[in-house]
């Protein structure tokens, strides 16, 4: 018998958001990345329109990091030791941006300087041809400080400056506008309050198409759940026509998974939690295929080897037969 | 799909034109027909105290009553894997009720003895989640040999190793009676019926009780195949939408999940079996897409812990009920075998916000010791506002925690998002040192190294 697919009459849309600028846009990267646009739910080809792939970003740091996995170590080696090496590092391992991100402190314990910050940002767009986005260490003052010299050295290549947050947005926002740069905008796995810092930075006259919101999300088992549910109402929400849910998401899973002592302990673990190695990658890819089904664009993964996976499964969501057939 | 109020006032005697002549004859206990519509649309009254309602009108109701998505269960020596009676598209939306069984697949070409160490090992997965047992749920025997014999020797090596229940599967009716017999005495799935052998198959499943899977390329192919299974006596089916990509997967289970819930269509009510590994090469995310959209019986084609375990892990999140915060029990928690000099925190009894401290804390090496007040399961921020999580609460976990006979010092790191306790926490706790930490979770490692 005929059946008739349910379709939903969705009355609004993703905006799309390019970052990036090559040099005909005054910038200097090789390509632009394109996110957004989606007409329907995520992969949902039958129903809408998903102009634009999810991608994957690589999170590298302004120098070699402390505290990250032992596994993340092993697998940049030494290229973690410079940040412009890192960032070629990570486009060659298939990256689609690059995530730059400053710790509080320098390998010599004074703090992170403005100055040290702009260097670490010429030295990844020298290195590479990838948009980049650039996030601070997460405290407000430092955040201000080292931004707004990034936006200055970075000037009309349409950075993402995070984060913006609730209480601090004004400084970066400006920032931001002042340098032609795109906003990283960061709220507490709450809908009212996602929407609320878009307001409040739309309000800044930053427009909407240069704004990514971030969501948060916890790790697979450390509250995934709240980040998958919070992405998909506020997908829904934007669907349903609420402009300022509108914006592609982004999570950086590869900062929660890689905290969670699945991913970062390799001893003292239980048996059952099987091999290291696999279940680490296994945790970051895991939580990142997950949410890309609940509405991510843009996903922030540290491990090589998560972003060959998550590429493979982005592959297979955007091959839009609607069946597919066995 | 649920009728409204006034729907099934519409069936009773004083909802029919021209009124029937018991209309709002207050038998019922309710003063109106209206208003007895209006309880069982809340299911706070029984259809049985009016003893006027028409069969046809019966009938209505109580086929409004079904669930959109019939329960199919499979069982073996008391343990039972249920799918179906789910209500909603999202989770947000109230919760998912039948966390999807996962089933290892053996074929019988495999052997019997490598079967009988794949299913032992599998069998015995026990791994501990937050204070919950998460294992498998059972195992999948594929008569892929064509062989009778071979297909019953698998599915004895199968039960000789685990207790669980079985997906048995082969499009030969033949074999699956042989299947059938050797899994005796337990309620397998009988995978699958297909065009042309659902005759059998329906007959077979009719025969051992067992639910049907009943597999088809298309939707059209499959709502036909259900009603003439149904026709033919079987009521408990499973479907198998027979997809190989997961951008497919994605689509036919959405599509069905929508028809059950969103159209009431009834030849698509029932749970979904889905086989991941023929969707993609990563095999865990093509099992999360099963898991999180809509799949009730999961056929998984490898076993490896460090595979199982985030899946394990998945599903349990997906499935909690959002509107019940997951809660740790309040009391005191020892995080890297901490001693009497080592600090002392306090936090809340979220679940997520005991984990996030306490993996921050763990994670980076720090011994300490962590109080965790009862704050009726709300995060810091939440549950001060709500005045759960105050001076007094903190001063009686300190109490009854007994944390002041296992350490030397008296002082205690309160989360920054709640320094305003501090004045009131000194006077709670006279000869404590109150000291305000960070406010969120993750800078507590570089606080605890600074403050060392």
């Amino acid at each position: 018998m005929p059946v008739k697919i349910p379709m939903e009459k969705w009355a609004g849309s993703v905006r799309t958001v390019t970052l990036g600028a090559t040099a005909a846009d005054g910038g200097t990267r090789q390509h632009t990345v394109t996110v957004g646009g989606e007409t329907t739910l995520p992969f949902l080809h039958f129903e809408g329109e998903i102009p634009n792939r999810p991608v994957v970003a690589t999170e590298i740091q302004d120098r070699r990091p402390d505290g990250w996995s032992e596994l993340l170590m092993e697998a940049w080696g030494d290229r973690m030791n410079d940040p412009g090496d890192w960032a070629k590092a990570a486009e060659e391992a298939g990256a689609d941006l690059i995530a730059l991100t400053f710790g509080l402190t320098g390998l010599d314990g004074q703090p992170t300087s403005a100055e040290s910050a702009r260097l670490a940002v010429r030295k990844v767009l020298d290195a590479t041809g990838l948009p980049v986005m650039v996030s601070g260490p997460g405290q407000a003052e430092v955040d201000n400080e080292l931004l707004v010299a990034v936006a200055e050295e970075g000037a009309g290549e349409r950075l993402v400056l995070g984060y913006c947050e609730d209480r601090n947005y004004r400084t970066i926002v400006a920032a931001a506008l002042g340098h032609g740069h795109l906003v990283h905008a960061r709220t507490a796995m709450d809908v009212n309050l996602a929407k609320q810092l878009n307001i409040l930075i739309n309000d800044m006259q930053l427009p909407l198409d240069r704004i990514i919101m971030d969501p948060t999300t916890g790790a697979l088992g450390y509250g995934i759940e709240y980040g998958y549910s919070v992405m998909e109402r506020l997908r829904l929400a934007a669907l349903q026509g609420d402009s300022m849910t509108q914006l592609p998401m982004l999570v950086t899973v590869g900062e929660e998974t890689w905290k969670a002592k699945e991913s970062k302990v390799g001893q003292g673990v239980p048996e059952t939690w099987g091999v290291w190695e696999e279940r680490a990658i296994n945790w970051e890819a895991v939580t990142a295929s997950s949410l890309i089904q609940s509405g991510a664009d843009i996903v922030v993964v540290r491990h090589p080897e998560s972003v060959k996976r998550v590429h493979a499964v982005i592959d297979s969501m955007m091959t839009a037969n609607d069946r597919g057939g066995s | 799909m649920a009728l409204s109020g006034i729907q099934i006032y519409k069936l009773l005697p004083g909802g029919q034109r021209p009124p029937h002549p018991k209309a709002n004859c207050k038998e019922c206990g309710f003063p109106t027909c209206l208003a007895f519509a209006m309880k069982l649309a809340a299911k706070q009254a029984e259809l049985s105290v009016c003893g006027y309602v028409s069969d046809e009108s019966k009938d209505k109701l109580s086929a409004a009553a079904a669930p959109p998505i019939r329960l199919a269960k499979v069982s073996s020596n008391g343990h039972e894997v249920a799918a179906g009676n789910e209500t909603v598209m999202f989770r947000h939306e109230k919760t998912f009720f039948h966390r999807p069984g996962l089933f290892l697949r053996v074929k019988d070409t495999d052997g019997v003895e490598a079967i009988k160490a794949a299913v032992s090992s599998a069998d015995a997965y026990l791994v501990d989640y937050v204070g919950m047992e998460l294992t498998l749920d059972g195992f999948a025997v594929e008569a892929a040999s064509g062989d009778a014999t071979a297909f019953g020797a698998a599915i004895g090596a199968v039960r000789g190793a685990s207790d669980r229940p079985l997906v048995l599967m082969s499009a030969d009716a033949a074999l699956m009676e042989a299947g059938l017999e050797a899994a005796e005495g337990m309620t397998p799935l009988v995978h699958s019926a297909n065009a042309d052998n659902w005759e059998a198959m329906a007959q077979l499943a009719k025969k051992h009780q067992a639910p049907l899977a009943v597999c088809a390329d298309s939707l059209d192919g499959l709502a036909d195949l259900t009603q003439k299974i149904k026709a033919a006596g079987v009521e408990d089916m499973v479907l198998d939408p027979c997809v190989g990509t997961m951008a497919g997967a994605l689509s036919s289970l959405t599509q069905l999940r929508r028809l059950a819930l969103k159209e009431n269509f009834r030849p698509l009510g029932y749970p979904i079996i889905a086989f991941p590994g023929e969707w993609c090469e990563d095999t865990e995310a093509a099992a999360v897409l099963a898991i999180a959209k809509y799949a009730g019986f999961v056929v998984l084609d490898e076993f490896s812990p460090a595979s199982i375990y985030p899946l394990l892990v998945f599903r349990q999140n997906i499935y909690t009920n959002p509107q019940e915060p997951i809660q740790v029990t309040p009391g005191l928690y020892e995080i890297n075998k901490p001693g009497p000099s080592d600090p002392v925190m306090v936090t809340t009894n979220f679940s997520i916000t005991y984990f996030s401290v306490s993996n921050e804390i763990e994670g980076s090496g720090n011994k300490g010791w962590l109080l965790v007040a009862d704050a009726e399961g709300m995060s810091v921020l939440t549950a001060w506002a709500a005045g759960k999580f105050d001076a007094e609460r903190i001063a009686k976990t300190v109490k009854v925690t007994g944390i002041e006979d296992k350490i030397s010092h008296r002082s205690i790191i309160l989360p920054g998002h709640v320094a305003v306790l501090s004045g009131e926490l000194e006077e709670e706790l006279p000869g404590w040192e109150i000291k305000v930490g960070p406010r969120e979770a993750v800078n507590l490692p570089q606080y605890l190294k600074m403050a060392i």
